[in-house]
């Protein structure tokens, strides 16, 4: 850990909770029907939108009728996404004029969008036409993250209510998701990403000559070079802010149109978990202490420090390997030294690690650097992230009510210990509650396992392994984390764009979304109808450093038990051999 | 569900138009009037014909040229339209194998250089584009640059320094040295050839 990874690291987290608070006020407001500063450009537009679609605004939904309004709007989006990759030869806006999308990367495909993940088994510029990119993905890229947090603020107006059956309007909680929040940040960050040079054009891929010819695998000269392009920079904005993660290009934020300089890549950074701080601070608005927001704040943030720290440690002492061949891998000031395999130059080990750290804490999935080529322990730390349940900031929305869900089981173990029925903000927590939490905590967990466990012991789940030896289980270990926790993010080197992965990724993502939102949705429905109890000497104030550290050493504690043997087998004992060999 | 059908078709339609066309096309338009030439791949004009793209990084292999990171893109490197890492793994042998080939080239076109070499220069990058390397990595290869093109190796160091890239905002990030604009501005007469 040098000075320099600490000072970019500290400047980041600063900058990222100052930006997030005024946000945070302004969500709370919008949630809560009061008047933004946004209502007269998006006022009347927005009640244009309900007239025609024939909803009622000021009309709530019970939460079966929130949960199947969620479930039909992603349904016909999934269906949407899919049919216009089918269709994408026959359609326009495909200056390259690529071919349809095999079925079953389709349907892959759909479902990592519908569902917030983005997982990518194709690469963009070869696979998907601009108005693929546009209409299916940029569409879900918007819609799916401001489902996610819809089903967060109806969680937290189950928290906030008392004694009522209903926890607000899906339509208007996403459609103002999408309106207030999204699109205008997402406008804002477009636009400065094309000043610092992310194309935004439909003109189709530019040849230039080479100023030295290259040599093909068969020694042929290739005197031309061929640069894919298209209009990047807007779905690159809202890839990052609705954490998506799922780049134009194949290199995702790593390819220099996608991601070019210093400050680029700062904006693209703080976008990962602009939207998820500032939920927090929304969260403590609505439930009247903003404390609460505030302690599950600090709970996330000591936790991606954490991990910062111990990825960019591991990345900076690099690999053996290439110092005993005669590389320079120590710091110097013109020089980022340590790990550089699958890093651009510009990022160097800082800019990187804060990345993996950033976007596997959130449920981003978006990468600057390549995963596959991380020192073991480098990748340990967003495989473990992915793994703690995608909480830690997580998905707008989906990461803050996965939070909330630990903060429920947190203080229920916590009411054990003293032998008192435990309470969450005045509601108490019953069998049907904990049942719920339950669910939502353990679906994803064993899709993990069970995914890698059938895909290391079938011919087709071991044919996708790329490297040798230990890294190769870890691969398997990191997508299925990947997709069962809605991340995206990948060890790119393994071949997922097969039906076999396809299939059964997709499979993971669809219970890493539903089997938590749903039961998330059940609990909100059932908290809204309890009456508040009046807090007592025995209530567990949760607003404390004391639930602050319970609230993290149950995250800790879930995912450890949960994954530290399967870890053992990957990253550990890889990085075990490495230093050995050394 | 069925009372959900309609808000569900109509609201994904228009909201589809909405962020799938009218933003997008937003964006471009306003790209296009302020920032034409970042918005279209910052292309380098040389003699009313485009070298390549201020971004994207070439394959670079004469000795009188820097070079930049290696890059996994196939089938030749530096393939601007099919970008992608090595993937490679930190015991995989491939990635030793690569990375002391790039040594040993680095070695047998400067003979006397012993140096240990910055670590960017013998690794692939994450887009196999990567347009830059370390300023280190630049300063490596001055010498063998400067022998070859006739020149004192304080003139080609000083065309580093004016190729240079620092820190974002002075903190974040690296510095470092466009390897492209480099070699151009090499060829342009920042020395006479041999």
């Amino acid at each position: 850990m040098t000075i320099n990874n600490l000072v970019q690291g500290g400047l980041y987290v600063a900058l990222l909770i100052v930006l997030a608070w005024p946000l945070g006020s302004f969500m709370a407001r919008l949630y809560e029907g009061k008047r933004t500063i946004l209502d007269p450009v998006l006022g009347p537009f927005e009640r244009l939108l309900y007239r025609v679609a024939g909803v009622k605004p000021e009309v709530e939904m019970n939460w079966t009728a929130y949960a199947g309004a969620l479930l039909v709007f992603n349904l016909l989006g999934f269906l949407a996404v899919y049919s216009l990759q089918r269709l994408q030869h026959l359609l326009p806006l495909n200056p390259m004029g690529l071919g349809p999308v095999s079925p079953d990367s389709s349907f892959n495909t759909a479902v990592s969008f519908a569902t917030n993940t983005n997982w990518q088994g194709y690469g963009g510029e070869t696979t998907m036409s601009y108005l693929t990119q546009m209409l299916a993905l940029t569409v879900q890229n918007f819609v799916s993250a401001a489902a996610g947090m819809a089903v967060l603020v109806a969680l937290i107006r189950g928290l906030a209510r008392r004694q009522v059956e209903t926890i607000g309007s899906f339509w208007v909680d996403m459609v103002r998701s999408t309106l207030y929040v999204l699109l205008p940040l997402s406008l804002v960050l477009a636009v400065f990403l094309v000043s610092q040079g992310v194309v935004q054009t439909f003109r189709p891929s530019q040849t230039v000559t080479l100023l030295e010819p290259a040599r093909d695998a068969d020694g042929k000269a290739v005197t031309e070079q061929t640069i894919a392009v298209g209009p990047a920079a807007s779905q690159v904005a809202i890839k990052q802010l609705g954490t998506n993660g799922g780049g134009f290009f194949n290199a995702n934020s790593a390819h220099p149109l996608e991601n070019p300089t210093a400050l680029s890549n700062l904006a693209e950074l703080v976008s990962i978990l602009l939207i998820p701080a500032a939920l927090c601070f929304t969260f403590g608005r609505m439930v009247r202490d903003e404390r609460q927001g505030v302690s599950i704040l600090l709970a996330m943030t000591v936790t991606l420090v954490g991990f910062y720290g111990f990825t960019a440690s591991a990345e900076q002492a690099g690999n053996p390997m290439f110092a005993a061949i005669g590389a320079d891998i120590g710091y110097g000031a013109d020089h980022p030294g340590g790990n550089m395999e699958g890093k651009e130059a510009r990022f160097g080990i800082a800019q990187s690690a804060l990345w993996a750290t950033a976007t596997t804490a959130a449920s981003n999935g978006s990468v600057n650097a390549m995963h596959d080529s991380f020192t073991p322990l480098g990748g340990l730390g967003p495989m473990v992230l992915m793994q703690l349940g995608e909480v830690v900031f997580g998905g707008v929305g989906s990461g803050l009510y996965g939070m909330l869900v630990f903060a429920i089981v947190t203080v229920f173990i916590a009411g054990l210990m003293v032998g008192r029925t435990p309470e969450y903000l005045g509601k108490k927590i019953e069998a049907f509650e904990i049942k719920m939490a339950s669910i939502a905590l353990l679906a994803p967990s064993g899709m993990v396992l069970a995914g890698t466990a059938i895909s290391v012991v079938t011919t087709g789940g071991v044919a996708g392994i790329f490297n040798p030896g230990a890294h190769g289980f870890s691969e398997v270990l990191y997508n299925l984390s990947s997709a069962s926790n809605n991340n995206g993010s990948a060890f790119g080197g393994m071949s997922t764009n097969t039906p076999f992965y396809n299939l059964l990724l997709g499979l993971c993502m669809l219970v890493g979304r539903y089997w938590i939102a749903i039961p998330v949705l059940a609990l909100a429905g059932s908290l809204a109808r309890k009456k508040a109890v009046a807090s007592g000497p025995g209530t567990f104030p949760t607003h404390t450093p004391l639930f602050v550290a319970l609230l993290l050493a149950m995250v800790v504690l879930v995912g450890a038990l949960t994954f530290l043997p399967a870890l053992a087998l990957g990253p550990i004992v890889e990085h075990l051999m490495m230093t050995a060999a050394a | 569900m069925k009372d959900h059908l309609r808000p569900a078709f109509i609201l994904l339609v228009l909201l589809s138009a909405l962020t799938g066309l009218l933003y997008p096309l937003a964006v471009t338009a306003i790209a296009q009037t302020l920032f034409p030439r970042e918005a279209s791949g910052s292309l380098v004009m040389r003699d009313g014909k485009a070298r390549g793209s201020r971004l994207i990084g070439q394959s670079f292999s004469e000795p009188r040229y820097f070079w930049g990171r290696l890059s996994a893109t196939g089938p030749v490197p530096y393939n601007a339209a099919a970008s992608t890492g090595s993937n490679l793994g930190p015991m995989n042998k491939a990635l030793r194998d690569a990375a002391l080939a790039r040594i040993e080239a680095l070695r047998a076109a400067d003979p006397g250089n012993k140096a240990p070499v910055p670590v960017d220069l013998v690794t692939a990058s994450g887009s196999g584009l990567d347009p830059h390397i370390s300023v280190a990595a630049a300063l490596y290869q001055a010498p063998r640059v400067a022998r070859l093109r006739a020149m004192s190796v304080k003139a080609v160091e000083a065309m580093i320094g004016r190729h240079t890239t620092g820190r974002g905002l002075g903190v974040f990030g690296e510095p470092v040295v466009n390897v492209l604009e480099l070699n151009l501005a090499l060829d342009a007469g920042g020395g006479s050839e041999r």
